[in-house]
């Protein structure tokens, strides 16, 4: 009985395993240290991901070549967004935020299948080894850009094989983590947490498990369809040999799309979370919030054709496809809505994650209402293929969901590390990235609208001075970025000890020690009130 | 609800976990039979040309094997059940043997239109049109597809068949011969139709 004792109150990072030293965390079955070994690879890959469109943004600086051709160019684009798209803002919340906290928030001791979810990261690793490889092996790195696009994608003398299998272990990678979730979410709730007592960012897990497991294994059979044309020229998307490039276009999108929901629902659950936390007050509209999260995973799946206005489908296709698409804008609208009204008459705590949140709010408005521009017909005919679409885009994904990252990063900073981090420097770290963020991105709508195109090193002079801005803003950016991590490390050794509920928070994690033990709960809880008990 | 992590069982999320599995597979084909759909459209006249040459007889056996070796693996789970060891093995070595018997049609079903220059990428191939190289195209990597998840299934039964022999599967602990057997089953479906639409819609 002592010896259960003793496991009980003895923490995730002092636990001493079957195994010793790195092996105590590649061979941990524990969630808390599963979302960690994501954590510190996901980082790794974004800092990777970071550094190459620092480079991209230095060539942009001025017309013509700057430091880079324009193959090299072409396949920095492609690694660069292979790398943020399959190795970091997919896996990103679920992976790392979602695997430490989802058993915690719930009530359980651990995933339902703890070795798949150590399994699932080497999927990962492995994913994205293949895709490094790519970029040494062979005739050249691979310069499709990270959507693959059919017929180039099996021409193109570049190495492909891996990437693109690389890409489909990613994919599998994730499906475990999804699947892994649902059940766990289904079957391992402490008593008496009925689904309208689960907090939001499990919710929000739920439905990207959801998507994740019915969306992801569409772009594993495009991705070896690919692969197939590349070894066996069957034809499916090759023209000479009858086939469909659109097609492929279509597939791809399918998952693509949704792909998008996977990157922002756990992100709007995350910043659910940090509202309630520091507004002091429960969540404003829970019943909607859950339901604005199941619709918009839902008409998420409906939409793919906006990517595709230019492409050439029927009139009939394209009408539907813009209708749904300003469709998702109203589940989205609501979170937004109630998000603010939380804080109305909340008595707000103005912390480090808070102000991220608030960030969050700002750039993901930015990027949903330039979406809804894209998302009309006739202007996206105009602004198709250009830096207005890079602009929404990262307005959209590493503004919303890189900004939320951040924000549960500090949020739960204190929980997953037992120390308190150095708010000051967090909080210049957060303007600098903010200022740098704006700078780097906002320019690109008023260059995509002037009509430079994406995807080239080179540009027409009238787009000079713009590109000037946003290069600076990169180097802003990057700073910031640089500031935060090296903040956030500093923190691990010189942090304060921090308390096991430092903000106030009322959901479970805040009730167990910081960080947690391995149980997580000397004895699971039994829950009689709603997540967010602030009365 | 005391429970630690090291004798933590639950049945119930294994098989949960599995069907959940199996629809991400089911999409999987789902992405193929689409692609299917879309050929056949545009090029009806060769599809129904091309499924004319087809061996409708080994696919009908393949069939057939399939349904049976579905029924035994099913058998099976209840003899473990009921605690009948012996049956249970007997049972699970027709379901591998029959698997293995449909990879052996398969393999001279191939093999025969290899033999006539039928394959992806082949030249003789490439001048009777895009039809035939999409169906056949079609063909070879959908019926390939489907062939090596019947030998993951075989390796998942051969592990199943060890454990159950060493008494790790017994009546009180057997959802993993359950999940093979709703992988099996899963591949038996996914014959079901690829059977019509390769074979018989002509």
């Amino acid at each position: 009985m002592s010896m259960q004792k003793d496991i009980a109150e003895i923490s995730y990072l002092d636990f001493k395993g079957k195994y010793k030293g790195i092996f105590s965390w590649i061979f941990s079955t524990d969630h808390k240290r599963i979302a960690l070994l994501y954590l510190y690879s996901i980082l790794t890959f974004f800092v990777i991901g970071a550094t190459l469109g620092l480079l991209m943004k230095f060539e942009l600086i001025a017309p013509g070549k700057t430091i880079m051709d324009a193959q090299t160019y072409n396949a920095f684009f492609t690694l660069h967004g292979i790398i943020m798209i399959f190795a970091v803002v997919i896996p990103g919340l679920p992976a790392v935020f979602g695997n430490f906290l989802l058993p915690i928030m719930i009530g359980a001791k651990d995933v339902a299948f703890p070795r798949i979810n150590l399994f699932s990261w080497y999927l990962y690793v492995t994913g994205v080894s293949l895709v490094l490889i790519s970029q040494f092996a062979g005739q050249g790195p691979p310069d499709t850009g990270w959507t693959f696009y059919a017929p180039y994608s099996f021409r193109t003398s570049g190495t492909m094989l891996p990437a693109v299998f690389g890409a489909f272990v990613l994919g599998f990678s994730s499906i475990l983590t999804g699947l892994n979730f649902l059940v766990t979410i289904h079957r391992m709730r402490a008593p008496g947490m009925t689904w309208l007592k689960m907090p939001l960012f499990p919710w929000t897990l739920y439905a990207t498990g959801w998507v994740q497991l019915l969306a992801t294994p569409i772009i594993g059979i495009t991705l070896l369809m690919i692969v197939a044309e590349r070894t066996l020229h069957i034809g499916f998307f090759d023209p000479t040999l009858g086939g469909d490039p659109l097609l492929y276009q279509h597939l791809f999108w399918t998952y693509s799309h949704p792909a998008v929901y996977i990157m922002i629902l756990p992100a709007m659950g995350a910043i659910s979370e940090i509202i309630t936390t520091f507004s002091h007050k429960t969540i404003f509209g829970y019943r909607f919030m859950v339901a604005s999260v199941l619709a918009i995973a839902f008409v998420g799946y409906f939409v793919w054709g906006h990517h595709m206005f230019t492409s050439g489908m029927s009139g009939t296709a394209l009408y539907t496809f813009s209708l749904l698409t300003f469709l998702v804008a109203i589940p989205s609208a609501i979170k937004v809505f109630n998000w603010i009204s939380t804080m109305h008459q909340g008595s707000i705590d103005l912390q480090t994650p808070f102000y991220w949140a608030m960030a969050f709010i700002f750039v993901f408005m930015v990027g949903g209402f330039s979406g809804l521009i894209l998302g009309s017909l006739a202007a996206n005919v105009h602004l198709h293929n250009t830096h207005f679409v890079v602009a929404h885009f990262h307005f959209i994904v590493f503004g919303g969901t890189g900004f939320a990252f951040f924000g549960a990063m500090h949020y739960w900073f204190p929980k997953i590390t037992g120390k308190m981090y150095d708010t000051r420097w967090a909080n210049i770290g957060l303007v600098l990235f903010f200022i740098g963020f704006i700078t780097l991105y906002g320019p690109m709508f008023y260059l995509g609208f002037k009509g430079m195109p994406r995807r080239y090193y080179d540009y027409d002079e009238v787009f000079h001075a713009g590109n000037i801005i946003s290069t600076m803003g990169s180097w802003v950016l990057y700073s910031g970025l640089a500031i935060i991590i090296i903040n956030l490390f500093a923190s691990l050794r010189s942090g304060t000890i921090a308390p096991s509920d430092p903000w106030g928070g009322k959901t479970l994690e805040w009730t167990i020690p910081s960080p947690p033990p391995v149980e997580n709960f000397e004895e699971i809880p039994i829950i009689t009130k709603g997540p967010y008990d602030y009365k | 609800m005391s429970m630690t992590t090291e004798t933590h069982r639950d049945d119930l999320a294994s098989k949960t976990g599995m069907w959940l599995f199996l629809f991400t597979e089911m999409l999987l084909f789902g992405g193929l039979f689409v692609v299917y759909s879309v050929y056949r459209y545009r090029n009806s006249l060769a599809f129904h040309l091309a499924a004319h040459e087809l061996n409708v007889f080994i696919g009908t056996v393949n069939t057939i094997i399939l349904l049976i070796s579905s029924s035994t693996i099913a058998m099976s789970i209840t003899a473990i059940q009921k605690q009948n060891k012996k049956l249970a093995l007997l049972l699970l070595g027709v379901t591998i043997s029959l698997g293995l018997a449909f990879l052996v049609n398969k393999y001279f079903e191939w093999g025969e239109h290899i033999k006539e220059h039928i394959y992806p990428g082949s030249p003789v191939l490439a001048l009777r049109g895009q039809g035939d190289v999409l169906f056949y195209g079609l063909y070879f990597f959908m019926t390939g597809l489907h062939a090596l998840h019947i030998i993951i299934g075989l390796v998942f039964m051969g592990i199943v068949t060890a454990k159950v022999s060493r008494n790790k599967i017994s009546h009180d602990n057997y959802v993993l011969l359950e999940n093979s057997g709703l992988y099996w089953h899963l591949v038996d479906l996914i014959w079901i139709f690829l059977f019509p639409l390769f074979y018989l819609i002509t």
